[in-house]
């Protein structure tokens, strides 16, 4: 995997070019503007870009006002002060009167590192996925970034998408399609299938080659949406290899592991294994020795892998 | 100020009392107190200042309104339904389901309402939005917000008035209502936000002070707040909660509760209609 960029490069580079195709684009920060990479198109078009200092209740309040004026409003901050520090704003003046706020934090997770458990976001997909008119994107790399921010874009309504801070291998092409709802399959298999998003879906797809020298034929589903869920590629992935193993660098607490347990529990009982932070607070590390510390690594996926298959 | 134009809009504004104690009454359900001492500023807004249609809520250049203090909703409602933007039968729905006219304002529903607001301390920050997106546009619009003194307990509304002043927004007029009193009780003793008006000018605005229900220095600071540039203004308005209904003036006891049947008589009595 030569091919590394951070989510929130290219997420930089898509807001500028967005800024230059649509006048109607703004973007708001919250004193982060060089790690969310916001900076970018607030050098290109000053006028639009408001930095709202380290304040982020208030930043999302103007948002959603610049919204009823007409205009796109991206709002980016780290993940934790974007989806915790502001969350009901978030709920009263974004989501529940449908504002057209794209609400875009970085550092989302635990491979934020050395800043510790105080700003990685362990939860915050649980707690945007519970609010209704919300949808909740969490790309894979840096083309899936591309794709997903000019597709939130030019949808109308409220859009969580949560982008990380390191490197991440390239896992689609440039040219990659994406359609906000629609999850697709990185690669096929037969055995079992996992069930992945964010960067965990790279991990998934070092541990199905790890899996294939056993003998063991595994599916990738990527889910860049979380919400609104693609029902219907997790249920035929369910039918047809009869064990998931779900992955996400988020607490397996109503994240992408509770939206498919709650899914398959009423649709299609099937063994099934949550890949996540279990219910613990971050800490500090180095990126990858924090994916090893919480049992996030390709091994870890092929040892869950395992045990879902003896429950077949 | 012509005495005239001042007499008409205090006839509007006892109309408008007369509709939130029926409305009030009819939905048992509401907020009395907060309703009618925000009413004067209300009228002054919708029946003088505000440019705006109601044939054409959505009108681009339309003056934007924002009840930051979104539990005054019926004050704004029955503005709303005596300027055309809805069916004045529409009030009688007032919190029930299925009706537009939800407990607190619903711009997804009510034709008017720009936003929504109900949650304390989130409208001076949406009415900075938009503010900030009409001049981007180079409208000539102006936004008005109206706050309560207990919200400004809030800790947002101070990043907003912050933010306001930094980004020049003299295109935005927020007005205090200061009726002194919220649920738990006098504002001074639950958590005392005095001085209003010094705290806006450490913040960077023009505060002027007025007394809310004096039509004409309501329609005078408007006019004022309206001359002000380079800085947003703020008219703290002293009022007197559940004013023109002498059973509900200064009652923290009426902040959330409607009218009984005894009650209404007396407010209409109270506001000059003799009806039984």
């Amino acid at each position: 995997m030569s091919n590394m960029k951070a989510t929130r490069d290219a997420y930089g580079e898509v807001l500028a070019e967005l800024g230059a195709e649509n006048g109607n684009i703004v973007v708001l920060d919250a004193d982060l503007s060089g790690s969310t990479k916001t900076a970018v198109f607030g050098k290109r078009f000053p006028e639009r870009f408001f930095n709202m200092g380290i304040a982020e209740a208030n930043m999302i309040g103007t948002a959603a006002g610049l919204a009823a004026a007409g205009k796109i409003p991206f709002v980016s901050t780290f993940a934790i002060f974007a989806a915790g520090r502001a969350w009901e704003q978030i709920r009263q003046s974004v989501a529940y009167p449908k504002a057209n706020v794209k609400i875009v934090p970085t550092h989302g997770g635990i491979t934020v590192g050395e800043d510790g458990g105080s700003h990685q976001s362990v939860e915050d997909i649980a707690i945007m996925r519970a609010i209704p008119n919300m949808t909740v994107i969490v790309p894979a790399d840096a083309a899936e970034t591309r794709k997903a921010i000019r597709a939130v874009a030019a949808h109308k309504g409220p859009v969580y998408v949560r982008l990380g801070r390191n490197k991440v291998p390239a896992i689609f092409p440039d040219d990659c399609y994406f359609e906000i709802g629609k999850g697709c399959e990185v690669l096929h298999g037969t055995d079992m299938t996992f069930v992945t998003t964010g960067l965990m879906t790279g991990q998934a797809v070092k541990a199905a080659e790890l899996l294939k020298k056993e003998g063991i034929s595994a599916r990738i589903v990527h889910i860049a949406t979380v919400k609104p869920l693609d029902q219907e590629i997790i249920l035929k992935a369910a039918g047809e290899t009869g064990a998931i193993v779900t992955a996400e660098e988020h607490s397996i607490i109503g994240g992408l592991g509770g939206a498919v347990a709650e899914l398959l529990a009423e649709n299609l009982p099937t063994p099934l294994k949550r890949v996540g932070i279990r219910d613990r607070f971050g800490t500090s590390g180095k990126a990858e020795e924090l994916l090893k510390y919480f049992g996030l690594t390709a091994e870890d996926l092929s040892e869950a892998a395992r045990e879902v298959l003896a429950r077949k | 100020m012509h005495k005239e134009k001042i007499t008409h809009l205090e006839d509007i504004a006892r109309n408008l009392r007369v509709s939130i104690v029926k409305t009030l009454h009819k939905s048992q359900s509401g907020h009395t107190g907060g309703s009618l001492s925000a009413i004067d500023m209300i009228t002054a807004l919708y029946f003088h200042k505000m440019r705006h249609n109601p044939e054409d809520p959505r009108w681009k250049d339309r003056d934007r309104f924002v009840l930051s203090k979104g539990h005054a909703a019926p004050a704004q409602y029955v503005a709303l339904a005596e300027a055309g933007y809805f069916p004045k039968e529409d009030l009688m729905m007032l919190r029930r389901l299925g009706s537009h006219l939800q407990g607190h304002p619903d711009s997804k529903g009510t034709p008017g309402v720009e936003v929504c607001t109900g949650s304390l301390g989130q409208g001076l920050s949406m009415a900075n939005g938009i503010a900030l997106g009409l001049r981007l546009d180079n409208s000539n619009s102006r936004t008005y917000v109206i706050l309560g003194d207990g919200e400004l307990q809030e800790g947002q509304v101070w990043e907003a008035a912050m933010a306001a002043a930094h980004y020049r927004l003299d295109n935005l007029c927020a007005m205090v209502d200061v009726n002194a009193l919220q649920i738990d009780g006098e504002v001074a003793k639950v958590m005392n936000v005095s001085p209003i008006a010094d705290k806006f000018r450490a913040f960077g605005w023009h505060a002027i002070e007025i007394d809310g229900h004096d039509m004409g220095a309501v329609l005078t600071a408007l006019d004022k707040a309206e001359d002000i540039k380079g800085k947003p203004t703020v008219i703290v308005a002293a009022t007197v909660k559940g004013k023109g209904v002498s059973i509900f003036e200064h009652k923290a006891s009426y902040h959330g509760v409607a009218p009984n049947d005894d009650e209404l008589n007396e407010a209409l009595i109270c506001l000059g209609c003799f009806e039984d």
